[in-house]
């Protein structure tokens, strides 16, 4: 009887344990686990997302690799946007929040501009930055041709459009701007008295007292923005439709990564593969590279770091 | 803690890059047409123009169908690009279209052998629909695709070219040229450079520069995409490197590239009052009929003169030829209407009235024999060069593909590089080219 009763309230607790488990349970199965294993079956089938899926083998994974062009300029500027873009965003995201916490007038003005970028929607901010740089009429250029230094053609010349999305990226830094002025505020003062007393001078309080503080947060930072690099879409795409003319109308088809592939991200090519040629396998295969690659950037970052502990933890 | 943000960064990672997928397994063709035609019914008709003057042409057009089919309704949804239409077709549901058109010929391919339309042969049966007395071959060719016939032509398009006859007269230029051996020095005197830019150029002759795109140039010399195996012929076929030689002479001839680009980039929209050519900032543009309306909306202060584009040298017996395309309409699988949505499409595409008057609306050319030939056609000496061209026996289309457009971008994509100066061996790169499309194909077959 004691057995009985012990083992219906385990029972019972398990199913307490469930019950309260469920709706992470529901959502890890219907955002996680179903897309991916679905993903990972379609990327051996031939499916246009009409017709019944058909067996394929690895015929996909050996397209993309070996004979779609797009993918290796799509992968490297994917990679390129995670590491340039992410630790531009990171250093003036820290650097602007650092100076936000020091300023003593005009502190709210001071924020507002910074923070107000943020607010703008991707779009709008896209085109009002192919404006500005527009190498025909844009002010930056005239401004650069008045003083005498070469004005680059930006959204027009491979070599500088992704430089010109970064600009455009850190200009809406005002999310980590707040995020940043929160932990630096956090930092017990005491530990900055204690390195003044014993002499550490401005980069020596930074490096050894900030930096560890706030190095959660800097992880934070990297590993969303890593995240975010590789689901960047909207503003390479407004960027190189403006800046080719390409906006449809008389039957043309516009293709991602103007000019000449610079602009062409993963998910550019994930979207352009499944939803524009309605080949949805080989879709599948460049959605699990891109997998691959955020699980293997987080995995390392956090492993090297520590995962998101502070030194104060 | 960090176990917990550890799973929540992996879990927000995987979402991230998998999300795109998550909705997207969805859609199967419908049930073939069951419905009864005369029972009271809406219909949902999405189309992609969006110029007031377009949607006020289409909405007439639904007015005078109802007016003869009281018992359906259609509620009309305009500004639809091709990636939403791409989408409704494949998920199907109550939103969606039951009838749709499309400004994208290329992509017949894609659709008809995707099954992403409706196949029209059981409703052409039916009615006893004579498809050669009713559509020239060229617009039943690019609205089939292996026979299988999905779409129909709704109205057409014929391209050609525009120039400013004032500019001409002050050049000392008599007629348009016929060659483009003459069209390069016609381009050059119009020409007048100022500094590091223009103040007039002759002719935008870049790929990007609006529809001066590799397909349209080369309707205007005798050309195959494809062999009879229907593997790419570009690097066989000669009239490419013709083109793509050409074209890349006649922007060297121009300025070069770079300073040609850059002045590409002061351009307005091309379906705004800015357009370069309404501003005088090119003299000559390669364009369609609709054109002519932009420009009487524009009222553009200078005369405008319309010609067949030029030929190539060899080529002069065929001037007067042109690229033709068109919108296409045709009937979503899922739809539960689809008699009726026949009725809909039948009424735009084939009824002589409707078609001359969505034509004489937005300045399109009609894709009917009776509407060519109708004297309600309001046409004059600049339309009816647009007429000619369609009439042309020897005007082109592109071909049909199994994955669209997809040959195109990557002939484009080619030529860009070329324009650019950044092929070194032309033929190599016409054989890598013919190669990528013919791998491309493959795959999605």
């Amino acid at each position: 009887m004691t057995t009985y009763t012990l083992r219906s309230k385990r029972r019972r607790s398990a199913l307490r344990t469930a019950a309260f488990m469920a709706p992470w349970l529901v959502g890890f199965g219907v955002f996680f686990a179903y897309p991916l294993v679905s993903t990972v079956y379609f990327s051996l089938m031939r499916y246009d997302g009409l017709n019944p899926p058909t067996w394929r083998g690895l015929d996909n994974w050996t397209y993309v690799f070996s004979d779609l062009p797009k993918f290796w300029p799509a992968l490297q500027n994917t990679l390129w946007l995670a590491v340039v873009m992410v630790t531009c965003r990171v250093v003036f995201g820290l650097g602007v929040g650092m100076i936000a916490t020091r300023v003593k007038t005009g502190t709210g003005v001071f924020r507002t501009l910074f923070y107000l970028p943020y607010l703008a929607p991707p779009v709008a901010a896209t085109l009002a930055f192919v404006f500005l740089l527009n190498p025909g009429t844009g002010p930056v250029n005239a401004l650069l041709e008045a003083v005498g230094i070469p004005a680059p053609s930006w959204f027009n010349d491979a070599a500088w459009a992704k430089p010109a999305l970064t600009v455009l990226a850190v200009w809406g830094v005002g999310d980590l701007m707040v995020i940043f002025m929160a932990a630096l505020l956090d930092v017990p003062k005491e530990q900055y008295e204690a390195a003044e007393l014993d002499g550490a001078s401005a980069w020596q309080r930074f490096r050894f007292v900030t930096l560890p503080n706030i190095a959660p947060i800097v992880l934070f930072a990297v590993v969303t923005g890593i995240i975010g690099a590789m689901q960047y879409y909207t503003q390479p795409i407004v960027a190189a439709k403006v800046a080719s003319g390409v906006i449809g109308g008389s039957g043309q088809t516009f293709e991602p990564g103007h000019p000449d592939d610079s602009t062409l991200t993963l998910p550019q090519l994930v979207y352009t593969l499944g939803f524009g040629r309605f080949d949805y396998g080989a879709a599948c295969v460049v959605a699990l590279v891109l997998f691959a690659l955020s699980m293997a950037c987080t995995a390392l970052l956090m492993r090297r770091r520590g995962g998101l502990i502070g030194s104060g933890d | 803690m960090p176990v917990r943000t550890r799973g929540a960064a992996a879990a927000l990672a995987a979402t991230a890059s998998l999300a795109l997928f998550a909705t997207a397994c969805t859609g199967s063709a419908g049930d073939a047409a069951a419905d009864d035609p005369n029972a009271v019914t809406t219909l949902t008709f999405w189309h992609g123009w969006s110029a007031p003057s377009e949607v006020k042409a289409i909405q007439d057009n639904i007015d005078r169908f109802t007016k003869t089919h009281p018992n359906i309704k259609v509620k009309v949804v305009g500004n639809i690009n091709d990636d939403k239409l791409n989408q409704a077709l494949r998920a199907g549901g109550s939103n969606g279209p039951d009838v749709a058109a499309s400004f994208t010929t290329a992509n017949v391919g894609k659709f008809c052998h995707s099954g992403a339309f409706a196949d029209l042969k059981p409703f052409l049966e039916r009615d006893r629909v004579d498809l050669d007395k009713t559509f020239s071959k060229v617009l039943q060719d690019y609205t089939q695709f292996e026979g299988k016939r999905c779409t129909l032509p709704l109205l057409s398009d014929a391209y050609g070219l525009y120039y400013d006859k004032d500019a001409f007269e002050a050049a000392g230029i008599k007629e348009p040229p016929k060659t483009w051996s003459e069209f390069t020095q016609v381009a050059k005197k119009l020409t007048k450079h100022k500094g590091n830019g223009y103040e007039r150029l002759g002719f935008m002759p870049n790929y990007l520069g609006y529809e001066t795109v590799p397909s349209h140039y080369m309707s205007q010399w005798d050309h195959r995409y494809f062999d009879a195996d229907g593997k790419s012929n570009i690097a066989k076929d000669p009239a490419f490197a013709e083109m793509l030689t050409y074209q890349k002479s006649l922007v060297d001839a121009l300025g070069g590239f770079e300073k040609l680009d850059r002045y590409r980039a002061t351009f307005g929209d091309e379906w705004g009052a800015k357009h370069p050519f309404h501003t005088g900032q090119v003299a000559m543009q390669l364009d369609g009929e609709w054109r002519l309306n932009f420009l009487k909306e524009a009222k553009v202060g200078f005369e405008v003169g319309v010609a067949p584009l030029p030929v190539a040298d060899d080529e002069v017996d065929e001037y007067g030829k042109g690229y033709l395309s068109g919108t296409i309409i045709g009937i979503a699988p899922q739809s539960r209407k689809q008699n009726a949505a026949w009725e809909l499409v039948k009424y735009m595409t084939m009824d002589t009235g409707a078609v001359v008057n969505f034509a004489n609306a937005i300045g399109n050319v009609p894709s009917t024999l009776d509407a060519l030939k109708s004297p309600d056609l309001r046409t004059d000496e600049r339309f009816k060069v647009f007429l000619d061209i369609a009439r042309h026996p020897e005007s082109t289309t592109s071909d049909g593909a199994v994955n669209g457009s997809t040959y195109q971008d990557t002939f484009q994509d080619f030529a860009e590089k070329y324009e650019k100066g950044q092929v070194p061996d032309l033929r190599k790169g016409l054989a890598e080219t013919a190669a990528q499309i013919d791998r491309d194909i493959a795959q999605a077959k």
